[in-house]
């Protein structure tokens, strides 16, 4: 299970953006959380991937409390959950290569034997062809760079995935393909998804259900 | 019907790259945007349709190359010098609402100052006058009064993109230019930016003319009056956005397939990846993941009524007399 138990957070302590917000996933379960621009979903999102320590409440990974946060947050617990935000440029390393980017999680965490097979693999999941591992960032479109985050995001077969607008800013048949990825991974692995958003219709197709956040948003 | 506010023939941009390479981002694009009207730029990241853009705001960068013409309201842009740019066409005749926000607004400054400089530069707005005119400017884009002290990195991405619209609105050009303008906004959001964008086209004596660049289906469908499709850099089809959206549906099989992908229609993504702007094939660039392909797109389809493809999906009266 991943369980958020009342959460509260945000970037002020007096004025939190999240006010005890509770959401319990079970193993292998998709669930779409809904709500309007603002209302602190990425927030919750960060929370639930360890980036970002809460005022109060509780993160529960598969019965662990989590422990830290951020580079304090315990390795296991770190790596049971795997992130892609919205944005691929605001979160890849633009110096890395596409291939060393997808690597990258593998080697901080003394896999290095792994990396050959694995990014071989991932690449192909996320359709990534040889001349294009071999670019950087700048140098790839936006779906391009999408498909290496995820390709990242799964590297470290991770129980547990975040997916924070991860198809926000693509086509329509680019998100189809990072979709169905998320969900062939899903079906192998028995991973559990968060995906975050607004697109009710993408999430109701996507996900087993979906939990709509109707705070208003508090600025 | 009105004359076009922006006119684009035959439009091409190429960078230069290292070892003598380059990238054909925008191929032989051609249309025209009247007074009053709509039109929706759709197409897979990376296709060139920010290019395109770009290049109507004469803000290429160094290494780009441009053939064809583009003029608004009677003035060229394409080879317009800086100084002409700035004064006579960004802002003034072509207006841009930006792709990413956040990175188009000044982060030291704050939003209600940021207005107030606009307001200064494009319009006669007295000093005193500026802050309601500010609050105005703000209010017509639905972006709070009570936040117009905030710097942009303590906006939402939502609040973000309205204030990046608000400043877009001030200079009243008659081309407005929006770059992925709902991205990241809920659906509310969605509609009421494109709403408001609408609103913008149909405003005054003729209106405006708005091209909105988008990859959001839905959006294009709910404001835009025609629909093109671009495909590694070229448009492959112009089609009413009623009909395009309704029935028979669009004729390209990249286009087919675009809507096919969609949650609410069969959320099929289609095979493959677009092909590299820098490496194209000689025949249809499409051809590696059309399931219509022969032999025939080896050969590059020509242009003409508004659909660039061998193999058209064929609308059903001439299907059966096509089969008679
Ligand atoms: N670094 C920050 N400092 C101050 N305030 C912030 C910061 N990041 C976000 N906020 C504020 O926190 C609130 C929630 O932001 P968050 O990004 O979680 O919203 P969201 O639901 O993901 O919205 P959107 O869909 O528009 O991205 C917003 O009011 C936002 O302005
Ligand atoms: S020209 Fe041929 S390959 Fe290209 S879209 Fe039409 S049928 Fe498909
Ligand atoms: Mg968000």
């Amino acid at each position: 299970m991943l369980e958020l138990d009342t959460i509260t957070a945000g970037y002020d302590r007096l004025r939190p953006v999240v006010r005890e917000v509770s959401l319990t996933l079970a193993p292998g379960e998709a669930v779409g959380l809904l709500g309007p621009s603002g209302c602190g979903k990425s927030t919750l999102a960060k929370v639930a991937a360890l980036l970002h320590r809460p005022y109060a409440g509780r993160v529960v990974i598969d019965g662990e409390p989590a422990r830290g946060w951020r580079h304090t947050a315990p390795r296991a617990q770190r790596t049971a959950i795997g992130v892609v935000f919205q944005q691929p440029r605001m979160s890849a390393d633009p110096r890395l290569p596409l291939r060393d980017l997808i690597a990258e999680p593998l080697r901080a965490t003394g896999r290095r034997d792994e990396v050959p097979a694995r990014v071989g693999e991932l690449a192909d999941t996320v359709g990534l062809t040889g001349e294009l591992l071999g670019r950087r960032p700048h140098e790839v479109s936006d779906g391009q760079l999408q498909r290496a985050c995820l390709a990242r995001a799964l590297v470290l077969r991770p129980r547990w995935l975040i997916c924070d607008e991860m198809t926000a800013m693509l086509d329509a048949s680019t998100t189809a393909a990072l979709v169905a990825v998320v969900e062939e991974y899903r079906a192998a692995e028995g991973a559990g998804l968060l995906a975050v958003g607004h697109d009710s219709i993408l999430l109701e197709r996507w996900c087993d259900r979906t939990v709509h956040w109707q705070t208003p948003p508090t600025d | 019907m009105t004359a076009a506010v922006l006119s684009v023939r035959d439009l091409s941009v190429r960078f230069r790259m290292r070892g003598d390479r380059h990238v054909a981002a925008v191929t032989g694009a051609s249309f025209d945007l009247a007074a009053g009207e709509c039109l929706a730029l759709v197409g897979e990241s990376g296709c060139g349709k920010s290019v395109l853009a770009s290049a109507l705001l004469g803000l290429l960068p160094g290494n780009a190359q441009t053939a064809g013409s583009a003029t608004v309201d009677g003035l060229e842009l394409l080879g317009a010098d800086e100084r002409t740019l700035a004064r006579s066409v960004r802002g003034r005749r072509v207006a841009l609402v930006p792709q990413s926000p956040a990175a188009h607004l000044t982060p030291v400054r704050t939003v209600g100052a940021q207005l107030e400089e606009t307001l200064r530069a494009l319009t006669a707005t007295p000093r005193r006058e500026l802050r309601r005119a500010a609050v105005a400017a703000a209010e017509r884009a639905a972006f709070p009064a009570s936040h117009l002290d905030r710097y942009p990195h303590e906006l939402s991405g939502g609040l973000a993109q309205r204030a990046a619209t608000a400043l877009a609105l001030i200079g009243d050009a008659p081309l407005l230019l929006a770059d992925e303008p709902t991205t990241g906004l809920d659906r509310d959001l969605v509609n009421r930016t494109v709403d408001e964008l609408r609103r913008h086209t149909d405003d005054g004596a003729t209106g405006r003319a708005l091209l909105m660049i988008t990859h959001d289906l839905a959006a294009a469908e709910r404001i835009a009056d025609r629909v093109a499709v671009m495909y590694a850099g070229r448009i492959v089809e112009i089609a009413e956005a009623r009909t395009f959206f309704g029935e028979p549906g669009p004729l390209h099989p990249y286009a087919r397939g675009l809507l096919a992908a969609l949650p609410e229609r069969d959320f099929t993504p289609i095979p493959g990846m677009p092909p590299e702007l820098g490496d194209l094939p000689d025949g249809c660039a499409f051809a590696a993941r059309c399931d219509r392909a022969t032999g025939l797109c080896a050969t590059r389809p020509d242009f003409a009524s508004g659909l660039a493809c061998h193999h058209p999906a064929a609308v059903p009266g001439e299907r059966s007399a096509a089969h008679a």
